[in-house]
């Protein structure tokens, strides 16, 4: 049987609450939102913080919307929500690719996009999809609120620039118009995490690239992205020579680990061939095929 | 700490430490031992309960965190001595075996035919994709569960059809 070593429970009721909650109960206290890594994690005793904030009754965390040219989607909005959202299902169909292979559904009926940021667990998908898009996350804290881009929310495995009760409130994305996008992942079994995972975004004008983004999870990929494979890629013609020259860079800029999911040269393979399948169908669909 | 949830119509209150688990709240508070408690991990789904209507994995979230809510567990699937139909229909598909993951898969089961009344057979494998049995290879788990969506009368709607 495992079970969490004792802590204490306070349950926020908004945002301002949460973070007066995280001083009080002070740096040894976590926010809890899904709980379906931190609640394992503690079950294990890898994790024994003294004290939880409840992120679950906050209305003004959950939800997808649209705001000028960006969509923002609540830290605490649903695997399942993201997954059902129609503003997402327009603009960037990755979010639905993602979350269709992100765990099972009663899993996602409780896991959410910001505590999947802010566990950072090296093989989170939406981290991916987070990166391509060059999203922002938004953060509020004792001293207000401030913006990070996605890019460089995180420090490295599991560590993010949050700082002592600071709270991810929301992740925005810019809107491209004509924008595709697509998401590729091979695991080992439906809903586990990714051996290898690519996610990207095209805008093709006239034939040719003219904006893109490209992020791969679970391959060592710094910051969840491949800055290489982007430049490879921007300004060319939109045909598969360039995806293919644009993926094997994404291939050789990420820095995979060999472990039970697999061998360094397998992983490099996928990702470049991931990238390269996300590459063709983000650009067919940016140019209306 | 205080936790007031109405579990299957009823309210109750117990006192709780913060640490415990919905599913040890469930089976080793309110004694009721329908709902299984299986692989721990959030993988195998035995422990599926729902609350506010909703499926979750009641190994991976606090008794605390249910505060105010309503809970709905295998047991409150029956209605006025009659089985619900999910629970006929695995009686009539023989959906089980040792019967560990069923109370899971009913509850899974029951949660997708009130979303969508008809599903297609992948709908319903991808339903039932956080649970996990080791003994039928699913195939009756899905006949179950396609038998329930074929007979969804209550009570009063087989008196009339009758």
């Amino acid at each position: 049987m495992q079970t969490p070593a004792p802590v204490d429970y306070a349950k926020a009721t908004s945002v301002a609450h949460a973070i007066e909650l995280l001083q009080q109960l002070g740096d040894e206290s976590r926010p809890i939102a899904g709980g379906h890594s931190l609640l394992p994690m503690m079950k294990l005793r890898l994790a024994a913080p003294e004290a939880l904030v409840d992120l679950n009754d906050i209305p003004e965390l959950q939800g997808v919307r649209v705001e000028g040219d960006h969509i923002v989607v609540g830290a605490m909005t649903k695997h399942r929500d993201i997954l059902d959202s129609a503003i997402l299902a327009e603009h960037y169909p990755i979010f639905r690719e993602a979350e269709r292979v992100i765990a099972d559904p009663i899993v996602r009926n409780r896991g959410t996009i910001g505590g999947s940021a802010c566990q950072a667990d090296p093989a989170a998908d939406l981290s991916a999809v987070g990166s391509a898009l060059r999203g922002t996350a938004v953060i509020q804290g004792p001293g207000g609120t401030r913006e990070v881009p996605l890019r460089e929310f995180h420090d490295g495995p599991y560590m993010t620039v949050l700082e002592p009760a600071e709270v991810l409130v929301a992740l925005k994305y810019p809107i491209r118009p004509g924008a595709g996008s697509a998401y590729e992942k091979v695991e080992r079994r439906h809903g586990d995490w990714g051996v290898a995972t690519a996610g990207v975004f095209v805008v093709v004008r006239d034939g040719v690239v003219a904006d893109c983004g490209i992020g791969n999870a679970a391959v060592g990929a710094e910051h969840y992205c491949s800055p290489g494979a982007e430049a490879a890629l921007m300004g060319q013609p939109a045909t598969e020579e360039s995806f293919a020259a644009a993926a094997k860079v994404a291939g050789e800029e990420c820095n995979p680990s060999a472990d039970q999911r697999g061998p360094v040269d397998y992983k490099r393979h996928l990702a470049t061939e991931l990238t390269l399948r996300a590459l063709r169908r983000a650009a067919a669909a940016s140019q209306g095929a | 700490m205080q936790v007031t949830v109405t579990v299957n119509g009823q309210e109750v209150t117990r006192d709780v430490e913060p640490r415990t688990l919905l599913v040890h709240f469930i089976r080793d508070d309110l004694l009721m031992r329908g709902t299984h408690w299986g692989c721990d991990t959030s993988n195998c789904g035995a422990c599926t309960v729902w609350v506010d209507d909703e499926p979750v994995k009641s190994c991976t979230y606090l008794a605390v965190q249910a505060d105010g809510k309503s809970i709905t567990t295998v047991e409150g699937l029956e209605k006025n001595g009659e089985l619900d139909p999910i629970q006929k229909g695995f009686m009539e598909c023989h959906g089980l075996q040792c019967g560990y993951c069923t109370p899971g898969m009913m509850m899974v089961g029951r949660a997708l035919l009130d979303k969508n009344p008809n599903p297609s057979e992948d709908e319903i494998r991808e339903g039932i994709s956080g649970n996990i049995c080791r003994c039928t290879g699913y195939k009756n788990i899905v006949a179950a569960i396609q038998w329930a969506a074929e007979h969804p009368v209550s009570t009063e709607a087989s008196e009339v059809t009758a």
